[in-house]
């Protein structure tokens, strides 16, 4: 069982980004539970997509000890990046998490920069991290998770989003 | 075929809904109920249905009651302050006798409380929130493919006992999304009203079949009946003598509590040896039984009890495990509610211990686990 | 009564439970010699009402007739209408049901332009409690709960509809039986939604508490203070005032909700086939 806490701040697209890793995980033929919290405004506020992946069934379905820690952003970091399984990875963008410990477990790579500065907006940090998740931890087969981000994206969008990916994965097999 | 997809327990429900045939709609936006409502937005025009956003939750459950009466299945969802003004109409519909669903995706309160906080405090409103007497069916699945099946059970309760079944789902379920296999819809048994099979001139909308249920003509079929929120004889026409008023009050209860054992959907997990019984419900259900699992990894004899049925309670259930555990826990996310039904049938054959939690938070497996460990022990 | 009338009527739950000298029969006489004029099918007629003394006339009426809860008869029938359009759905109120507690569901109907006939059984008072002030109840007059005279101001409920969009709006009185009649046919035949506000007597609980006199009293003040709108034309609002028009007040063409929704059924399934 792989629990993974995806977190950010509202209107980074965190719980699409978590749909899509559970959409994955079915694709692959794995058990999985998505949940989410988030404060009541669409933008702004903090927001946390959590999916566990499993070969059994799952009862309890939130995040006990994470396994896997996305924070795209400072506040996130604070709150999530070092409640994590000793043997967890923390994946921290640099773009908007100044303070970290950078330490062994730590992969930390420029996400909201890429999206910006590759594809032109910092609406595809979202996929840029999930392509950076699946190639640090192989939670996912690649090609689930490239299936599943195309099966979600609006239409039209889909080349720029499978290159976001792309990206992402890259990044985390060169920090490897 | 059955279709292996990711879903939210809120779509599992208008999914369902919509296989066992409802083809109408009527609400008022209330978080963490929205997605019900915009998917039967979306799907019912589709099918030919109708979805219509009402001006406030009440009207929502007039025009769901105006619609099953036309002969349409319709069902309405909420939270919790929807929950409190439709219970003005949800007595109308028991006492109209309107078969309707009516799904409360509880969060927590009172009042506007915490919209996005998962709560069960709810439960005790689904059986007594309207004034007045009158069984109550409500239903609480505990994972989203379990929600599907409840919904189809709650549309078939409502058209076979002809009154206004509650589904209690909960932000936990209602928001998660689980990988799930969907049933082709071919395949699912869907119980449908019985109608009248006399000529409309001998037609009497109140007058009980053998199972305490009489059959319902759509308006517009011409029989000319009259509906109304009086006490009425079998004519459906108001009448008050001291023995019409009892025969009809007391037809509202039967003819669920004849019917109790078809009702009442439970599952009973590691009871043969139990010592200890957690009783559970709803989302809570799912940390109770990580908790119960690892119980017994330790040794500890532990049993687990699912109540889906939450309405009308399970005694039988309970006072049959009462009989054998020494203790039963009940965790629920309110300050015990149901804790006290669990007394009730349990009668004294054992000890029940209540564990509330109202911290607007989900219970960990841990936290049930530590009392287990401490009633165990 | 004429027999074809008669057909319309449970004549085996009349007598009603209404005062003698309640103008509500009168009102229902109306009704039930409009849907006679207009050769309505009982079959697929339904009549829908709330709760007070106007709402009871839904059980002396030979249909599928439904009475629902205080102020809810309208959202009740927006089910019925929508779910079977093909029916003919008739709403029965009265002035404290439609205005006050059901006065949300009234303008929203209206609103919606979804085709539906209300009939507002308009005499200005709570009758059924025992004459407690409602929304139409005029400034200055007495009920149970206004010992030292009412102080609030009324409702125009004909204005009320037709600033929330109902498509039909007219007024008549249980006087002016004929003239009722004919502005229930317009209203019925009238695609959206239509409100007849029908000025009625309540000799019990509003014409005692400020004598008004004997029924027969209070129908020559309904006599002496109405006004035709071709009248009221030619009056200036001196002249007018502490009068009420009667006829026709509004007529317009509006999309009507069920038809606007079966293009939203059109839309959705030439979508779902893309």
């Amino acid at each position: 069982m792989i629990q993974i806490r995806l977190s950010g701040s509202g209107g980074q697209g965190l719980i699409l980004a978590g749909i899509i890793l559970a959409e994955a995980a079915v694709i692959d033929g794995k058990e999985v539970v998505q949940t989410q919290a988030y404060g009541p405004e669409a933008r702004g506020g903090s927001s946390k997509a959590e999916c566990i992946i499993s070969d059994e069934a799952i009862d309890y379905p939130k995040v006990t000890v994470a396994d896997v820690v996305l924070c795209l952003n400072q506040e996130s970091y604070n709150k999530y990046g070092k409640d994590i399984h000793a043997d967890g990875i923390v994946i921290v963008d640099t773009t908007l998490v100044r303070e970290f410990e950078n330490k062994e477990n730590v992969l930390a790579l420029p996400v909201t920069k890429t999206a910006v500065e590759g594809l032109g907006k910092a609406i595809f940090a979202n996929i840029i991290a999930l392509g950076a998740v699946v190639g640090k931890t192989g939670v996912v087969t690649k090609t689930a998770i490239e299936q599943a981000v195309l099966a979600r994206v609006p239409r039209g969008t889909e080349e720029l989003n499978r290159k976001a990916l792309a990206l992402g994965w890259e990044m985390a097999q060169k920090a490897c | 075929m059955s279709r292996v997809v990711l879903m939210q327990g809120n779509q599992a429900c208008a999914e369902a809904a919509l296989a066992a045939g409802v083809r109408f709609f009527a609400g008022y936006p209330i978080t963490p109920s929205t997605e019900v409502a915009e998917i039967f937005a979306a799907r019912l025009p589709r099918l030919g249905g109708k979805f219509i956003q009402m001006e406030d939750e009440i009207a929502g459950m007039g025009a769901v009651c105006g619609a099953s009466l036309a002969g349409v299945k319709a069902l309405t969802a909420t939270s919790g302050p929807g929950f409190s003004l439709k219970q003005e109409l949800i007595g109308y519909a028991a006492m109209a006798e309107i078969p309707v669903v009516v799904v409360n995706v509880q969060r927590l309160g009172p009042s506007t409380g915490k919209p996005t906080a998962p709560a069960q405090g709810d439960v005790m409103q689904a059986r007594w929130g309207t004034h007045g007497d009158r069984a109550a069916i409500a239903l609480s699945p505990t994972s989203v493919r379990e929600t599907y099946d409840v919904t189809v059970h709650a549309i078939n309760f409502s058209e076979k006992f002809r009154l206004p079944v509650i589904i209690l789902l909960d932000e936990i379920i209602g928001h998660m999304r689980e990988k799930i296999a969907l049933p082709d819809p071919s395949t699912l048994r869907i119980i449908e009203r019985k109608k009248p099979a006399v000529p409309s001139g001998e037609y009497l909308a109140y007058k009980p079949d053998d199972d305490g249920v009489a059959p319902l003509a759509a308006f517009g079929d011409g029989y000319h009946y009259h509906v109304t929120g009086l006490v009425h004889d079998e004519t459906g026409f108001p009448a008050g003598s001291a023995s019409i008023t009892a025969d009809l009050i007391t037809r509202l209860h039967t003819k669920v509590y004849n019917a109790k054992s078809e009702i009442t959907l439970f599952d009973e997990y590691f009871m043969e040896d139990a010592e200890t019984a957690v009783v559970a419900y709803g989302g809570t259900f799912r940390s109770a039984m990580a908790a119960v699992k690892e119980a017994r990894a330790k040794g500890n004899k532990v049993g687990l009890i699912k109540l889906i049925t939450i309405w009308p309670f399970a005694d039988e259930v309970v006072a049959r495990a009462a009989a054998k555990v020494g203790t039963m826990i009940v965790p629920e996310l309110n300050y015990g509610q149901l804790v006290g039904e669990v007394h009730r049938a349990a009668n004294g054959r054992a000890h029940i211990v209540s564990l509330p939690k109202v911290d607007g938070g989900v219970f960990t497996p841990q936290e049930i686990l530590s009392v287990l460990d401490k009633e165990v022990g | 009564m004429e027999q074809s009338v008669e057909k319309l009527l449970r004549t085996k739950h009349l007598a009603h439970i209404w005062c003698p000298g309640c103008g509500n029969g009168t009102v229902l006489a109306a009704t039930v010699r409009a849907i006679e004029h207009l050769g309505l099918d009982q079959d697929k007629t339904v009549i829908v009402s709330g709760i007070g003394c106007s709402s009871r006339a839904s059980g002396y009426m030979n249909f599928d007739t439904l009475h629902t809860a205080h102020g809810r008869a309208l959202t009740f029938a927006t089910g019925i209408k929508l779910a079977r359009p093909e029916l003919t759905v008739i709403v029965l109120t009265g002035d404290g049901d439609a205005t006050a507690i059901g006065g949300n569901h009234f303008i929203h109907a209206a609103r919606r332009n979804i085709d539906l006939t209300t009939i507002v059984f308009n005499n200005g008072i709570y009758g059924m409690t025992g004459g407690q002030y409602s929304p139409l109840t005029p400034t200055g007059s007495y009920a149970s709960t206004a010992p030292y005279g009412h102080i609030e101001r009324p409702f125009d409920i004909a204005k009320l509809a037709i600033a929330a969009g109902a498509t039909y709006v007219a007024r008549g009185s249980a006087y002016h039986t004929k003239m009722l009649a004919d502005v229930i046919i317009k209203g019925i035949e009238h695609t959206g939604f239509s409100v007849i506000d029908a000025v009625t007597q309540c000799p019990t609980s509003f014409g005692r508490k400020n004598k008004m006199g004997a029924p027969a009293a209070m129908l020559e003040w309904q006599r002496d203070n109405a006004v035709t709108v071709e009248a009221a034309a030619k009056l200036t609002p001196e002249q007018l005032a502490g009068k009420f028009i009667i006829g026709e007040l509004h007529r317009s063409e509006a999309p009507e909700y069920v038809a606007e929704y079966d293009k939203v059924i059109a839309r959705a399934q030439k979508g779902a086939k893309k």
